[in-house]
């Protein structure tokens, strides 16, 4: 009896361990008949289904059949027809001109999007109805890009992926893909060097060389979805996006109405658009690398201003480099000048503060800043002249101190051979 | 005749300055019986040989401790243990208060220059035998004296609150409680908690100024009393050569050779001081992110030095416990060397030597290793 129990107990996990294997080889073939047909059928390419693993949408539980209709539980036994029936919803894959509305269907369904993430935005396809892009493609030209040439078709990642053609850091390159290629983009009005002047600029050298994200890419000036030349009116705007102390001070300045009138770019006239240099202040004033000069002739009032604006930046630099000169002096010599270092600091706030404020164009207002960055700097230079003279003064003092430690060293030395050679030195026996 | 006169004049001084000397030794005699100890110094001999130059590191030592009180306390005026107010009582010495720079400057230097010279004192003890029975308490008493000298300096670092001193009490703190069983409270005990905050400024503080003074002062007289009743030790090879040694007054011409020496020592520290006063660097942040180049004071670099190269594991035990164990039991081994010599019946004077020497190079060498920048 005993052998029986045991051979019904082997029998059974003999059964469970079968039941299990067997299970793990149905684990490993796929249940959507897409994908095992795409890796399967050598006719049919494999790339979207590689693509797919790495998903966004599969990420989130979409499959094959969500964009493309069809019926992925079918077509397992070589009837591919039976999964990809128009009457179970089959569309295929879309015409380019039909691709944004393809995408909108969920992407614009604010109910739907609702589920995945509440903080989604659902306006892309209207926006992107209003961009260049947009209009040229509902005129049926398809060189134009459609939401896959940015994203990707399968293999869709989150723009926050490092790896995605739209992370802050790739896209540049995502847009330079037509736009950097004059063959392709001949025949559009557009600039053809746009991406190459992008980063020689100041914003691509921050954000492709530095790496900082904070710099603008292609999108943040010209919109992503509405991408669309900003035009004359609006860069001001753009540009106030960051630059916004800029902004509102051109907008309170003389130069608002002057450049409308004219029909002249706000920021691009002096700055240029892409290739932003890093600006200097040689850019203001009269001399050779002057911008003012572009516009101002000499004994005209602007020629004045650029002049006057140019020397109180120019004052307060030349006085927060001669203290910070002078203190660095006393600092390498051990002086403790770390206080007139903070003030300097301080002075340079007001540098900073000044040179925006020459968007005013408000001799006054620039002024009131350097002058009290002047101050500062000349309080901060008096401090260090301080510091040198005491430091003359330590050195002299240890001069004074070293010639009376010497003077004892040797009085001392001469008591020491005077009374050596009135001592008998005895001597001793030793023992180990 | 007028030069006769200013010298019987300035004679008669001279006896009345004399005899008001004498009242004062003769009212200090009748109080402190002072004879006892005149006598001794009266007697006391110093050998003269060609090492006796070594005798007076001691005295330079000492030198420097008194310096380091007298600055110290003069510190401690303004100085403010407290994390917010630490740097800023430090800065204010420095910028405000008269000759605060130099008392400062005074201050850092000598204790590196007493470390510097405690370290070679040990070296020219052990080098020369000077351990042998019947001194081994004197050497005993002055190797604890140099962990204190260490501990002081270890304390003292942290006291500024500058960014450099807070990291490196950090890592020097965290090394302590690789220790096994006792480390871990033995750290959170040195910090005053699990980090090092303002508690362990305090702590580090009370240390530095009191419990360590009070420990270091009562093993300084006892080792002064031993110096003092076993005098000077001469080294077996000179004996071994000579059998008769001159000998030399203690009072006055070697202590006045003492004295020549802390001159010159005091003004080789004013002039260091005042050409290269010891910065303050920028105040400690725990919240900011660990500078580069954290080294502890060049007195510990070449313990930090060798735990970087001990791999992770040795055997089944962690590197860096092995590491600690070890520098544990050399330290113990330092303190047992007269006993150890003795045990051998001084067979074993070479391999001391030899070891002496291997220990001095491999600090020499781990210490220069770390400052040009490590084994790549």
């Amino acid at each position: 009896m005993p052998i029986l129990k045991h051979a019904l107990a082997f029998s059974l996990v003999l059964f469970f361990l079968q039941q299990t294997l067997f299970a793990q080889e149905e684990e490993k073939q796929p249940r959507d008949s897409c994908v095992w047909c795409h890796l399967e059928n050598e006719e049919e390419p494999e790339e979207p289904a590689h693509a797919m693993q790495e998903d966004i949408h599969a990420e989130n539980g979409l499959s094959c059949v969500d964009c493309h209709g069809g019926d992925a539980g079918l077509g397992f036994d070589e009837d591919e027809e039976a999964a990809m029936d128009p009457a179970k919803g089959y569309i295929g894959a879309p015409e380019k001109k039909d691709i944004p509305r393809f995408c909108a269907r969920c992407h614009s369904d604010p109910g739907y999007m609702r589920r995945f993430n509440p903080r989604v935005a659902t306006d892309q396809y209207d926006r992107y109805k209003t961009s260049v892009h947009g209009q040229l493609l509902l005129r049926g030209d398809e060189k134009v890009a459609a939401c896959t040439d940015c994203h990707g078709a399968h293999g869709v990642l989150s723009f926050k992926d490092p790896r995605s053609p739209v992370y802050a850091l790739n896209i540049p390159a995502t847009c330079g893909k037509c736009h950097a290629d004059r063959e392709y983009m001949a025949g559009y009005r557009v600039a053809k060097d746009v991406v190459e002047e992008y980063k020689k600029g100041v914003h691509g050298i921050t954000l492709l060389e530095k790496g900082d994200q904070a710099a603008p890419a292609c999108n943040d000036c010209h919109g992503n979805h509405g991408a669309v030349p900003p035009g004359i009116p609006a860069i001001g705007f753009v540009c106030g996006q960051c630059h916004l102390n800029n902004s509102e001070l051109f907008a309170e300045s003389p130069h608002k109405q002057a450049f409308a009138e004219e029909e002249l770019p706000e920021c691009e006239t002096c700055h240029d658009n892409h290739a932003i240099e890093h600006p200097t202040d040689a850019m203001l004033g009269t001399g050779e690398e002057s911008i003012c000069m572009d516009c101002h002739e000499e004994g005209s009032d602007g020629y004045r201003i650029a002049e006057v604006l140019y020397a109180k930046i120019d004052s307060l630099k030349l006085r927060l480099s001669a203290a910070d000169s002078l203190l660095q002096v006393a600092r390498k010599a051990g002086m403790e000048v770390s206080e007139p270092l903070y003030q300097l600091n301080e002075a340079n706030q007001f540098l900073i503060q000044g040179r925006t404020m020459i968007h005013s164009l408000s001799e006054g207002k620039v002024d009131s800043l350097t002058a009290r960055g002047i101050g500062l700097a000349i309080e901060a230079y008096e401090q260090g002249l301080q510091a040198i003279d005491e430091l003359q003064f330590r050195r002299k003092g240890l001069a004074v101190s070293l010639v009376f430690i010497l003077l004892l060293a040797l009085g001392l030395y001469l008591k020491i051979r005077e009374i050596d050679s009135r001592t008998v030195f005895r001597e001793e026996e030793v023992r180990v | 005749m007028q030069k006769s006169k200013h010298t019987h004049a300035s004679t008669g001084s001279d006896d009345s300055r004399k005899s008001a000397c004498n009242r004062v030794v003769a009212w200090l005699d009748a109080r402190f019986h002072l004879e006892g100890l005149r006598t001794f110094f009266a007697h006391k001999q110093v050998p003269m040989h060609k090492h006796s130059i070594w005798y007076y590191l001691g005295g330079i030592s000492l030198f420097f401790f008194v310096i380091q009180v007298t600055t110290g306390v003069l510190l401690l005026f303004y100085y403010r243990p407290s994390a917010e107010s630490a740097f800023e009582s430090v800065q204010f010495i420095m910028t405000d208060v008269h000759f605060g720079w130099l008392i400062r400057s005074v201050h850092s230097w000598s204790a590196n220059l007493m470390v510097l010279s405690v370290f070679l004192h040990l070296f020219s003890v052990f080098f020369l035998r000077a351990y042998r029975a019947p001194r081994e308490l004197t050497w005993v008493s002055g190797v604890l004296m140099l962990f204190l000298v260490m501990g002081f300096g270890f304390s003292g670092y942290l006291l500024p609150w500058n960014e450099l001193a807070f990291f490196a009490t950090k890592v020097g703190t965290e090394i302590v409680a690789v220790v096994p069983v006792i480390g871990k409270p033995l750290m959170i005990f040195l910090r005053g908690g699990e980090d090092v905050t303002g508690a362990t400024l305090t702590r580090f503080f009370a240390i530095h100024v009191a419990v360590l003074p009070m420990l270091f002062i009562a093993l300084l007289g006892f080792h002064l009393l031993m110096v003092q009743l076993q005098g000077m030790s001469i080294p077996p090879g000179v004996v071994k050569k000579q059998r008769r040694i001159k000998m030399m007054p203690f009072f006055p011409n070697f202590l006045l050779r003492d004295l020549l020496g802390w001159v010159v020592a005091l003004g080789c520290l004013v002039a260091i001081a005042a050409l290269f006063p010891w910065e303050l660097g920028v105040k400690a942040d725990p919240f900011a992110p660990a500078p580069a180049g954290i080294r502890p004071e060049w007195y510990f670099v070449f313990m930090f030095e060798t735990l970087k190269y001990i791999p992770a594991k040795v055997g089944f035990i962690d590197g860096e416990v092995l590491g600690i164990l070890g520098f544990g039991l050399v330290a113990f081994l330092l303190l047992c060397v007269p006993f150890l010599y003795e045990k051998t019946g001084g067979r074993s004077a070479r391999l001391f030597a030899a070891l002496g020497i291997v220990a001095l190079i491999f600090m020499l060498v781990m210490t220069a290793i770390s400052y040009l920048g490590g084994l790549g």
